[in-house]
């Protein structure tokens, strides 16, 4: 912290003013009762008690001393505004009221000599304060509690005696038991102390103010100024603050009714600054913020044009920042208790304002106090008491208000000495840590540009401070700020504020990159600026020393020259890399088209630049060896470049270098990225600099630039072919390396659509049409993965064409080995070919089967032992000819053929929509119980695609034969009968009735008369039939009628079985017969009558 | 009268900027440049409040010691002479939006509002 200067602002001033009360007659240091009282008054005063401050004094202490009162102010001219010591002789010397703690019970054995002691310290006390209106209170400290008042007789009796013994009245004598409740006691006789020390500072007032009748206004000036003040600050002790800002805004309004001149002008201010502060310390506690902005910007209008002396003029620009600093103060510590403040008005503006006159002050001074003079003896600044009777007034002449300084000799030396005091002050310390109060305000009220702002002030100090380090830290934080909202003009200030720092430390890296963007198209410098500096970037990357900057101190440039030359003789230390990514020095663009690398380079300086190497770092670091530019060259070239050569950047031109390299086939489908471009100046014995664009180049300013350009119409039209335009070219800094589509064709030779089941032939040509050999070619083929599940588990794909695949071949046959493929040779399979063929597949046919009766009727259910028919149909969907090779049945063993099937359908061709059938003739064995449920079998089909080769695999279809319902029936009847009849002819009919149960089967049978037929037999029997046995009918039909013809019904009931009706036995019966006319041709051979 | 008058881009770069050359002119740049806090504020403070009423006024942007720093004002002659030269700058179909400034009739429009100097 610095030491307090002439303007800080006294802290009496400072301090919120409490009622001050001295207490005395205890003893903190030996006696622990009184460390106790002592303790209870002062520790942890919290905010709720009262405002009082206390101080322990010993019973004889000395107060000031009071003097005479003046009964006439006639002859009296003051001879300053307010004393120096006067606020503090308030706040800190005479006390409102001194209590005097004595150590007395009521019941004291010795009472009488106590209560004499006691008033003879009270009346030293009185007689120390002789001719003030301080008030006098007495505290008893007893050891007993006391008794409720008016109990106590003898202690009534007794404090009437004690009051009346030291003169005092019965309010101010107290008693201070000292029990457990001390605190509680304290704050009792602390309230009644504020009682008595706001009745003492009403006085004081009162006592001010009945001087005013006795001032003049031409003479007492001073005066009313000095009461107002006064009474003011009495009534802040007075804790009374409405009206103590009432009282202190008449002061103010007096103090520039004063009569203004050079002499007093300093005594002036300082107390408007004072009363000022009061007002605004005010406006703020009552929570009138506005009030307190609107005070400070009344009293800165007053008094920003009261300079004063112009040689001191430095006196007026340090009391304005004063002015503004205690105000940012006042502000902020306002904000600390809860008030909000806003953008546009906060403690950053006062701080700020603070340090611009600050800065004011130290131009001024710097200006002022020039002159070399040493500091004049005996010292003009020295007073007796070794400070000032009154506030802003010269110690050579103090008291004097006349408006000529009354000895021109002494005010001459008086100023000399301020001078050059004035020239010990720390300046830039000052700005610099109000520039940094004002930057922490900024940043939390949402200013970041006056944030930089100030932080590049801030850094100017610090370069003017010669603290080179801290300055540049500053800048370069605040520069990026700049660049990216591109105001190019403030950049290039701070640049060059920057440049100077570097040269002055001598840092080569530095230097080198704000020349850089100083001759680059952001600066906005003349061209003989940019000249300037490119000549001496020039020097430096020729390991030379540089040209001092203008506008450098010229001593701070002689010790950066030394500087310079040690850098120079420094073998080490010279290659630098600069990362130019963030800057705007010079342009660069990159083209990057299938390994084809197109770099664009452009210099904005006014010189032609020489570089000696360029080269492009990519992702893959093989590559780079093909992407280098490089020439050694002669230092002497750096100086002379010539325009024509291949390595120089010629102002304003854009150069293109085209780089060229074969991808590896490792980075196919990958990207390629340019990580880095470098630009190497400079030479590798001399000093040199890598310049290092990340990525595919620009700066800061490009990608800006790139929209304007490609907004402008000047980009269309007009493209010299050698000096691409710069604008049109955009930077594509990643290529995506895929793999060529090979040159092979494949082909596909299949007939769609498949069909279920088949095995589905497909040849597979493949052809290289690629001038090398194509190596290790492999095949994938078989089912597309990522399908239904069960399309995999039911496909199965086989390299081998005449094997029929099953379930051990896979779905997908992966990279098949083909070996290499000349060029032009053909091959069946292949290479990287993604063919992808959706094959439809068609069922080839449907089966149908059914079980019918011998009469061909449909059969619900077979029964035991009675033969019926299974018929197949066999009904192509196929778009194609099916060869059906042949077809199986495989009975299931609850079935048995009658005969020995053959297939029916051997060597038949079915066309699309055709039906084969096949009948096979079938029995039941019994079965266990009365009804169940069988399976039949299977039907295997044996079939190929006709149109395919001859050799194509014969395929099995697999057909499962359907259950079906076998039953158990009592009775079996069959006929007998000729294939046909003829008119008038016998015809013989044998019934055979066969008993199928263990049982003794009575039956009935009838025969019912027809039309179409005579016939002999039983028309009705009754008979019974063994277990197991058969009996045999046997009719003589003679058919009346040709045609077909019903036969006659034969009527069988079982009584034992009444559900076996003769409608189900008659199923087993043929219901008619064909009967041929009469003829005379012989019989021929019969006809199956199935 | 004015003694600086800035045009600035939406990206907050300066499309024109002038001052009296008799000051120090870095000096009404950075004025500028800080004012573009309040403006970014006030700007940012429209879009959530109001989206609609785009209020072109925004008034005293900064309470500097010496010089009152406006936002656009549309509502005051002087700045509707101000949109007036700037409307026929971005009409003219040579001029392609976001470049600088470069028009002698903008030129000779900001010095006439501006204090000459003597």
């Amino acid at each position: 912290m610095m030491s307090p200067t002439q303007w800080d602002l006294p802290p009496e001033l400072c301090c919120r003013p409490m009622a001050f009360v001295a207490l005395t007659g205890l003893d903190v240091t030996y006696n622990a009762i009184h460390r106790a009282i002592w303790d209870a008054f002062c520790a942890n005063r919290r905010a709720d008690r009262v405002p009082i401050s206390f101080k322990v004094l010993p019973g004889d202490h000395e107060y000031p001393k009071c003097r005479t009162k003046r009964t006439s102010y006639e002859w009296y001219i003051p001879k300053g505004i307010l004393k120096t010591g006067w606020m503090n002789k308030h706040l800190n010397l005479v006390p409102a009221l001194v209590v005097l703690f004595y150590e007395l019970d009521w019941d004291d054995p010795v009472w009488k000599e106590k209560q004499s002691e006691c008033a003879t310290k009270v009346e030293i006390v009185r007689t120390s304060l002789q001719g003030r209106n301080t008030k006098v209170a007495v505290v008893l400290i007893q050891k007993k509690t006391p008794l409720p008042p008016g109990e106590d007789l003898v202690a009534s009796e007794r404090a009437a005696s004690l009051c009346n013994a030291c003169d005092l009245s019965g309010k101010s004598l107290f008693v201070l038991p000292h029990t457990d409740h001390l605190v509680g006691y304290i704050i009792r006789l602390e309230n009644a102390f504020y009682e008595h020390a706001q009745t003492y500072y009403y006085t004081e007032i009162r006592r001010v103010k009945s001087h005013k009748e006795f001032l003049n206004k031409t003479t007492h000036q001073l005066l009313f100024v000095r009461h107002q003040f006064k009474i003011a600050f009495f009534s802040e002790l007075k804790q009374d603050t409405q009206n103590a800002l009432k009282y202190y805004r008449t002061a103010y309004s007096l103090v520039h009714e004063l009569r203004t001149h050079e002499t007093n002008m300093l005594e002036i201010k300082t107390m408007a600054g004072f009363t000022n502060y009061k007002i605004c310390r005010l406006c703020f506690q009552h929570n009138t913020p506005l009030d307190a902005i609107a005070q400070f910007r009344k009293h800165i209008d007053l008094c920003k044009k009261k300079i004063g002396s112009a040689e001191l003029a430095f006196e007026h620009t340090a009391w304005m920042s004063k002015q503004f600093q205690s105000f940012g103060d006042l502000f902020d510590e306002a904000i600390k208790l809860g008030l909000t403040a806003i953008q546009t008005q906060n403690p950053g503006f006062y701080y700020q304002q603070a340090a611009y006159y600050a800065q004011e002050r130290k131009q001024q001074a710097a200006h002022m106090c020039a002159h070399e003079v040493r500091y004049p003896t005996p010292d003009p600044l020295e007073t007796l008491s070794g400070a000032l009777d009154f506030y802003g007034q010269r110690a050579w002449r103090q008291g004097h208000q006349s408006i000529d300084p009354p000895d021109a000799e002494k005010e001459k030396v008086g100023i000399q000495a301020l001078q050059v005091k004035e020239k010990d002050v720390p300046h830039s310390e000052l700005i610099i840590a109000l520039l940094s109060n004002a930057v922490a305000q900024f940043k939390k009220y949402k200013c970041p540009r006056m944030k930089s702002h100030l932080m590049v002030q801030m850094g100017e100090e610090y370069y003017h401070a010669k603290d080179y380090t801290k300055a540049l830290k500053l800048l370069d934080y605040v520069m990026c700020d700049y660049r990216t909202e591109r105001w190019w003009s403030l950049l290039t200030s701070i640049l060059g504020t920057a440049l100077r720092c570097s040269y002055l430390m001598a840092h080569v890296k530095d230097y080198i990159t704000y020349s850089m963007e100083l001759i680059g198209r952001a600066s906005t410098l003349w061209e003989d600026q940019k000249s300037r500096i490119e000549k001496n970037l020039i020097k430096v990357l020729m390991n030379e020393v540089p040209e001092a900057e203008p506008d450098c101190d010229p001593a701070s440039a002689k010790a950066a020259q030394a500087l310079w030359s040690d850098r120079v003789s420094l073998a080490g230390s010279n290659r630098f890399t600069i990362e130019v990514q963030d800057y705007v020095p010079f342009g660069q663009f990159i083209l990057l088209l299938q390994c084809k690398l197109h770099l664009y380079l452009k210099a904005d300086c006014p010189h032609p630049v020489r570089f000696s190497k360029l080269c492009v770092s990519l992702s893959n670091q093989e590559y780079n060896q093909f992407c280098v530019v490089e020439e050694s060259c002669k230092s002497q070239d750096i100086l002379e470049p010539l325009s024509q050569e291949n390595m120089c950047l010629v102002p304003g031109k854009t150069r293109k270098y085209s780089f060229k390299f074969v991808a590896k086939t490792e980075d196919v489908g990958k990207k390629i990225e340019i990580t880095a471009v470098d630009l190497m100046l400079g030479t590798d014995n001399g000093r040199c600099v890598l310049l290092n664009w990340r990525g595919g180049g620009g700066d800061a300013a490009s990608s800006h630039e790139a929209i304007q350009a490609a907004r402008s119409f000047r980009s269309r039209g007009r493209v010299p072919e050698q000096h691409a335009q710069w604008d049109t070219v955009s930077i594509q800094a990643s290529t995506m390396i895929i793999s060529r589509v090979p040159k092979i064709s494949v082909q596909l030779s299949h007939k769609p659509p498949a069909l279920s089941n088949e095995m589905y032939c497909i040849c597979v040509s493949i052809q290289s049409n690629e001038k090398t050999v194509a190596k290790d070619v492999k095949l994938t083929a078989g089912l597309k993965p990522g399908q239904d599940a069960n399309l995999t588990q039911s496909t199965q794909v086989t390299l081998n064409g005449l094997e029929v695949c099953d379930e051990s071949h896979p779905a997908l046959l992966p990279d098949i080995a083909i070996g290499d493929l000349q060029p032009g040779e053909k091959v069946h399979p292949l290479l990287i070919s993604d063919e992808t063929v959706t094959i439809e597949t068609v069922v080839p046919f449907d089966v149908a089967m059914k079980f019918v009766s011998t009469k061909f009727e449909h059969l619900e259910r077979v029964y035991v032992d009675v033969p019926f028919l299974l018929m197949t149909d066999i009904l192509s969907a196929s778009p194609w000819p099916l060869h059906l090779v042949s077809s199986q049945l495989l009975l299931a063993p609850t079935m048995v053929a009658l005969d020995e099937p053959q297939s029916q359908v051997e060597h038949v061709v079915l066309q699309t929509g055709e039906c084969a059938s096949e009948c096979f003739s079938l029995q039941c064995p019994p079965v266990l119980n009365g009804t169940s449920s069988v399976a039949s079998g299977q039907y295997l089909i044996s079939w190929k695609r006709k149109s395919s080769c001859a050799d194509a695999p014969v395929v099995t279809t697999v057909v499962t034969l359907s259950h079906v319902m076998v039953e158990t029936i009592p009775l079996y009847v069959h006929a007998e009968l000729p294939s046909f009849g003829r008119v008038r002819e016998s015809l013989p009919v044998r019934y055979h009735i066969q008993n199928r149960t263990g049982l003794v089967q009575d039956v009935e049978m009838s025969v019912e008369p027809s039309d179409a037929f005579m016939f002999s037999g039983l028309k009705q029997v009754r008979l019974r039939i063994l277990p197991g046995a058969e009996h045999e009918m046997l009719y003589n039909f003679y058919p009346l009628m040709a045609g077909y013809q019903n036969l006659p019904l034969l009527n069988i009931s079982l009584l034992r079985f009444p559900t076996v009706s003769g409608q189900l036995l008659r199923r087993f019966l043929p219901s008619r017969i064909f009967v041929k006319p009469q003829g005379r041709q012989a019989e021929d051979a019969s006809i199956a009558a199935a | 009268m004015a003694v600086c008058i800035a045009v600035i881009a939406k990206e907050n770069y300066p499309l024109y900027i002038r001052s009296v050359p008799t000051q120090n002119e870095l000096k009404f740049h950075y004025t500028v440049h800080t004012s573009l806090d309040v403006v970014e504020e006030k700007i940012s403070a429209v879009g959530k409040a109001m989206a609609d009423q785009r209020e072109l006024y925004l008034g005293l942007l900064y309470p500097t010691e010496d010089y009152k720093v406006y936002g656009y004002v549309t509502n005051s002659k002087m700045f509707r002479k101000l949109h007036n030269s700037f409307t026929d700058v971005m009409c003219n179909p040579f001029y392609n939006p976001g470049d600088t400034i470069q028009s002698k009739a903008f030129d000779g429009m900001v010095s006439a509002m501006m204090v000459q100097a003597s």
